[in-house]
């Protein structure tokens, strides 16, 4: 009793300080809550409009999402792909590079992957494991390397060049699958990955994976390196005013090739979790857009590695919870993406966010 | 058919087929960013009014009534990427992906919903292609030309005006100027804030109408993703063609041809399908990055503050 007693003091001691931070970290977050909350006041209209109850579709979206150990365990699933196409995201605008390819990377990433899983037979673990994360990793970075020296070289803006790419990604493993690695059968699958190349689940009977491990611990390396690091500033300052950096010595260029490489690498090694974790073969078509929820779940995290983690959440308990509500009411799936998309344009105009609040005010 | 067979007449006929729903993606693409505000856009909007066009037949049974609805959606959608960026000063390439997401998850919902089956809508009533009758006579050009969708002639006309209005007109030297120097424009007396929302929704409206292409005009019915990422071909045919109405549709040729020659190649089924849908993606790649050194954009695409 004490011991708590003396602990609990001690935490009201640094209280005022860390409540601050919270306090600010909330208002930080407010316009991105509110976009949430506006997608979703939206999505409701979309689902009424379409003959849908929208409490029920929510409440049953919530009750498959958080509502067992087996739903919070397959929202975790769903939400670890997101967090690394998100930090991949974060990442290249961070540096001021739009990579919205990162579905292709995370593809690219994952057939490497499972390519190298499906190789080498009878590797330890030790070593099985950590070289098909490498393998997705530099697939995923290589994919990421080719819009970025189009960019700093020729000036081909990566918005187009990433997005075209992720074609090529699609249909190159599509081939792939299809053709000379495709397992026998009719799904376009590779064989499954040798037992030492796959990554254990921590929480059976969810498909929650060790990369679930892996993305937080990235979350924590991506914070360092931006926050920390030499590189994290040239990104950082190449980000903010390129020109500005350019004169003070930083390579620009070369900032944004590394930062897209990274986050290429990024995006990759996230498809590599998926095929060694969650699916234990790479399947066609086994992204239903992780990398577009990437992107939405950065922009809602404040660009902040740790809000990528709570909007990661958000958006894999869409997709886990998004499963149950179409079971039971039938609504379609698509309005995950919808309700996604919603957000996305709610967090574009943070101007329109504050000017609905003032409207309220004005109103009430 | 052998690889010699590939090159015909035909293959010209598809490549002007082909070629219209990117130029008129691309003529929109042009609107938006001479006023100063890139559309990435363009791939949803032209989904969602793919989808749009069919829905109207289907209900309808006119598929003209489908592309004046294609058209008015794509106004629809340029509208609200006006707003969110020229009035809120939203980040456009975020407004942009928000719209192209929308169209990604909207388009399948609705068709759930209508047709039961997120893949693909029932067959429609779609725009059957004309004959124009001294054309047609016309030996190889007759044959390129003469029996197409009306919409691929709209196409052709819609280049040339563009690039008429654009350079040879007040309100072109107006939207130009709006795009380039908008605190001169503004000066002059030009509303910034309406010649922007005019460009944008023009920009939708084109849009909309190379999306309805696609699935009246070519096919006649909507299926899951149906664009396959021509709104991003369409921006590097603007890229490739400097911006200019004219220069586009020589550009989108160009891709046209790619994806005529891709489904020919399929047809022969000498390589797999996968390998040949590559080419018109790395393509557009390779003409980005072998022109766009020598291509300066027409504004700086800030958001304009007056003042």
């Amino acid at each position: 009793m004490t011991e708590m007693g003396e602990g609990g003091h001690r935490e009201i001691g640094l209280s005022p300080r860390l409540l601050a931070e919270i306090r600010s970290g909330l208002m930080r977050m407010l316009p991105q809550v509110i976009a949430v909350v506006a997608a979703f006041i939206v999505g409701a209209v979309v689902l009424a409009v379409t003959g849908y109850d929208p409490v029920d579709a929510y409440a049953m979206m919530l009750r498959g999402a958080f509502g067992d150990i087996y739903g919070i365990g397959q929202t975790l699933t769903k939400a670890t792909p997101i967090i690394f196409t998100a930090l991949a995201f974060l990442f290249a605008m961070k540096s001021g590079l739009f990579n919205i390819g990162a579905e292709g990377q995370l593809v690219i990433g994952a057939f490497a992957a499972a390519l190298v899983g499906i190789s080498f037979d009878g590797l330890p673990a030790l070593i099985h494991v950590p070289l098909a994360l490498l393998a997705g990793a530099l697939a995923g970075g290589a994919w990421g390397f080719i819009p970025a020296v189009l960019k700093a070289k020729l000036g081909a803006h990566e918005v187009i060049t990433t997005m075209m790419l992720s074609y090529v990604a699609t249909y190159l493993t599509s081939y792939m699958v299809n053709y000379p690695f495709k397992a026998p059968g009719w799904v376009a699958q590779t064989v499954p990955l040798d037992p030492s190349a796959q990554l254990p689940r921590i929480l059976p009977p969810t498909q929650l994976s060790a990369s679930f491990i892996i993305a937080i611990i990235l979350v924590a390396l991506t914070y360092i390196i931006l926050q920390k690091t030499t590189l994290g500033y040239e990104v950082r300052a190449s980000g903010l005013n390129p020109v500005a950096a350019e004169s003070g010595g930083i390579n620009v260029k070369r900032t944004m090739i590394i930062a897209l490489v990274v986050s290429g690498a990024m995006a990759g090694l996230g498809g590599a979790g998926e095929v060694m974790g969650v699916h234990d073969r790479f399947i066609e078509g086994f992204s239903p857009g992780y990398g577009w929820d990437g992107l939405a779940v950065a922009l809602v995290g404040g660009l902040h590695p740790v809000g990528v983690v709570i909007a990661a959440i958000l958006f894999g308990a869409l997709r886990s919870g998004g499963m149950t509500m179409t079971r039971v009411t039938h609504v379609p799936l698509d309005i995950v993406v919808i309700l996604q998309s919603l957000v996305i344009i709610f967090v574009a105009a943070p101007m329109l966010i504050r000017y609905l609040l003032r409207w309220r005010e004005h109103k009430g | 058919m052998n690889i010699i067979d590939i090159i015909n007449v035909g293959l010209f006929a598809a490549t002007l087929r082909m070629a219209t729903p990117i130029t008129l993606a691309a003529l929109g693409g042009i609107f938006s960013e001479r006023v100063g505000v890139v559309n990435i856009a363009l791939e949803g909007m032209m989904l969602t009014s793919a989808f749009t066009g069919v829905a109207i037949s289907y209900y309808t049974g006119n598929p003209w009534l489908g592309v004046l609805a294609a058209v008015a959606v794509g106004g629809l959608l340029g509208l609200i990427h006006a707003i969110l960026t020229v009035t809120f000063k939203g980040n456009q390439i975020v407004s942009g992906t928000g719209i192209n997401i929308f169209a990604l998850g909207f388009t399948p919902y609705m068709s759930q919903i209508i047709w039961a089956s997120r893949g693909a809508s029932s067959s429609v009533n779609s725009i059957k292609a004309i004959s124009i009758p001294i054309l047609d006579d016309i030996p190889i050009i007759g044959e390129i030309l003469g029996n197409q969708t009306p919409l691929v002639y709209v196409m052709i006309v819609l280049a040339f005006i563009a690039q008429f209005v654009l350079f040879k007109t007040p309100i072109g030297l107006r939207i130009r100027a709006v795009g380039e120097h908008p605190a001169a424009a503004d000066t002059a007396g030009i509303s910034v804030v309406r010649v922007k929302y005019l460009g944008v929704v023009v920009s939708g409206m084109l849009a909309g109408l190379g999306g309805v292409f696609l699935s009246l005009g070519q096919l006649s019915l909507f299926t899951w993703g149906m664009t396959g990422g021509r709104g991003f071909i369409a921006l590097a045919a603007m890229i490739f063609g400097r911006w200019m109405p004219l220069g586009a549709f020589g550009a989108s040729l160009m891709f046209g041809f790619a994806d005529a020659l891709q489904m020919r190649i399929q047809s022969l089924g000498l390589l797999p399908p996968q390998m040949v849908l590559m080419l018109p993606y790395i393509l557009t790649i390779v003409a980005l990055a072998g022109v766009v050194r020598k291509a300066t954009p027409p504004s700086d695409y800030k958001p304009y503050d007056k003042g």
